[in-house]
């Protein structure tokens, strides 16, 4: 359904996204997911026809975004960071305006209005203005304009930014409702949504693809990766802290030590793992052989949150070693 | 054809839904009006005047009125269409909306057409508030018909191709003020340079001399409907929406 290859976006000075290159299917819903100024937006732009690409190709429904651009277009739904709405127009006059210029002929437009209304649960501000409605409505009026033409395709950034819990969740629930019979694309840099509602997780940072998969995949490979907790003890109760946390790194298969917590000589550590290496019987290993006791050794989850956090930040320590490099 | 008819629909509706459009028209027609009184009253003094001093001087309504009056508000246009021109595609920008229009299956030439032709359509309507006094002249005078409408044409013609510059000048930036400052310092400029030309004919000066908008107003307002002036005027209107169109068009490639 839509297909990126090699996709690169450059500014005068900066490159907004590069070389990115990724596929989604017919039906899915697949979350965007970076922080912020990480190309997202940029990566959309490009494949509502908004932006031409730098190099590489995207394609959506079989249609280049550069060679057809006018297909593309009648094919998606595209919801922007903030909602492309016309204050002065009353809330069905727009959508109305909407439904035109996407291509519906006049005579199924009152019909399709009127099934987005009720589909985004507009039904009580159908007459009001736009500029008078709150952050929420208007949120909805934008999901409701990205809708009415009932595209292949639905495009939608930061959908739930800057709404309270409970519009999050509606949101939500309208998005799940609709990934039946569309392809969605969501950015978000909030973690949990994507655990929520997306199928698959696409991760970029700083313009680059970090990582895409199910999101179960996802959680396993986190667990592929192991965090331990532990907690040590020394026999004279006087333990440094700085000669353990060594002695761990030391350890083979270690990426990260981080110390917790110190009290009353028991020294808390986390652990994290390199992908796919066990580390637990290791590290007991190495802690008893240095006459410390290992009072408390125990596996902790890490979150997707964690694990894009530890995506996105081995990125940056892998920039900031090049750039030392070159120096 | 029909997603242009949809954009100016929307655009003309935006503009009466707000207090621009009137409160143009209100203007235009007060300063019209008064320059309207002033003008008749003088034209009717000097008649008196004429005929008490038995001199029959001819008296032309159509000389002595209308013309000037046309003239009048030639240059208020220059005044009106940065106002009107200033928002068109610059709010848009600022708003963000540009991304609906430019993710929605329509060309770019369609939506700046549709965008200038609203401007038009309102720039009429302004211009329609002087018909008020100029029928007054028909309702108890006997002016010439074809030198008013052939006026009134070439108002329509200069208006509409200063709309046009002021859409490029509004779709290179996404300040409303900026768009309509630098539109109101070009029609200003392109009236100013026919006064440059007055008592000179060398190659330079013919040049500045054409290119000047206003110069082209003045055959129209004696009533001489040149084809040299017209196609003047519609390839000026030509010229900036295809450059409006490149603008819009490395506003994506640059941005």
């Amino acid at each position: 359904m839509i297909k990126v290859e090699g996709l690169t976006k450059r500014y005068a000075r900066t490159v907004a996204v590069d070389d990115i290159s990724f596929e989604v299917e017919k039906g899915q819903i697949v979350g965007f997911l970076g922080p912020n100024g990480a190309g997202k937006t940029t990566t959309m732009r490009v494949l509502t026809c908004f932006l031409p690409p730098t190099a590489g190709t995207a394609t959506i429904c079989g249609f280049d975004v550069l060679e057809n651009p006018m297909e593309v277009k009648r094919r998606i739904g595209y919801l922007p960071e903030t909602p492309p709405l016309y204050p002065e127009m009353e809330v069905i006059e727009y959508l109305t305006f909407v439904g035109q210029i996407k291509g519906i002929s006049s005579a199924d437009i009152k019909k399709r209005v009127d099934e987005v209304i009720g589909r985004c649960a507009l039904g009580d501000v159908r007459a009001k203005l736009i500029g008078k409605l709150s952050k929420g409505f208007r949120q909805r009026v934008g999901l409701a304009q990205a809708i009415i033409h009932n595209p292949d395709v639905l495009i939608l950034d930061e959908p739930t930014s800057g709404l309270d819990p409970k519009q999050i969740i509606e949101i939500r629930e309208l998005l799940k409702a609709l990934s039946g019979e569309h392809t969605i694309i969501l950015s978000t840099h909030i973690l949990s949504e994507v655990e929520q509602s997306c199928e698959r997780v696409i991760i970029i940072s700083e313009g680059k693809l970090v990582a895409q998969d199910s999101v179960a995949n996802l959680t396993n490979r986190l667990r592929g990766s192991e965090a331990v907790s532990l907690e040590v003890e020394a026999a004279d109760g006087h333990p440094n802290p700085t000669e353990v946390q060594g002695r761990l790194e030391q350890v083979s298969g270690v990426s990260r030590v981080m110390m917790k917590d110190s009290k009353g000589g028991r020294l808390t550590f986390e652990v994290e793992s390199l992908q796919g290496r066990h580390i637990r019987a290791e590290l007991a290993r190495s802690v008893v052989n240095s006459g410390w006791n290992l009072s408390e050794l125990r596996a902790v989850g890490l979150s997707l949150e964690d694990i894009f956090l530890q995506l996105t930040t081995v990125e940056t320590k892998e920039d900031t070693k090049e750039e030392g490099g070159q120096k | 054809m029909r997603n242009t008819l949809l954009i100016c629909k929307k655009e003309l509706k935006s503009y009466f839904a707000s207090p621009i459009a009137y409160l143009l028209m209100a203007f235009f027609g007060l300063l019209f009006g008064f320059a309207f009184f002033t003008a008749t009253r003088d034209f009717v003094r000097f008649s008196f005047q004429a005929q008490m001093m038995g001199q029959q001087q001819p008296m032309n309504v159509n000389d002595q009125i209308i013309r000037p009056l046309l003239g009048f508000a030639s240059t208020i246009a220059l005044f009106l269409v940065p106002m009107i021109s200033m928002r068109l595609i610059a709010e848009e920008k600022r708003t963000g909306t540009i991304e609906l229009l430019l993710t929605s299956p329509i060309r770019d030439i369609e939506i700046i057409v549709g965008k200038w032709f609203a401007a038009l359509a309102l720039f009429i309507c302004v211009l329609g508030m002087s018909m008020l006094d100029v029928a007054m002249l028909f309702a108890w005078g006997k002016p010439d018909l074809k030198p008013v409408l052939i006026a009134y044409l070439g108002l329509i013609l200069q208006g509409a191709c200063l709309l046009a510059i002021g859409t490029f000048i509004s779709a290179t930036t996404r300040n409303q003020i900026v768009a309509g400052g630098v539109t109101f310092f070009v029609c200003l400029l392109l009236w100013l340079l026919s006064w440059a030309t007055a008592f000179d004919s060398s190659a330079v000066t013919q040049v500045i001399n054409y290119i000047s908008i206003v110069t082209h107003f003045e055959n129209f307002s004696k009533g001489v409907l040149d084809s040299k002036d017209v196609v003047f005027y519609l390839s000026m209107i030509f010229f900036s929406l295809f450059i409006t169109s490149r603008a819009m068009e490395s506003l994506r490639w640059r941005s």
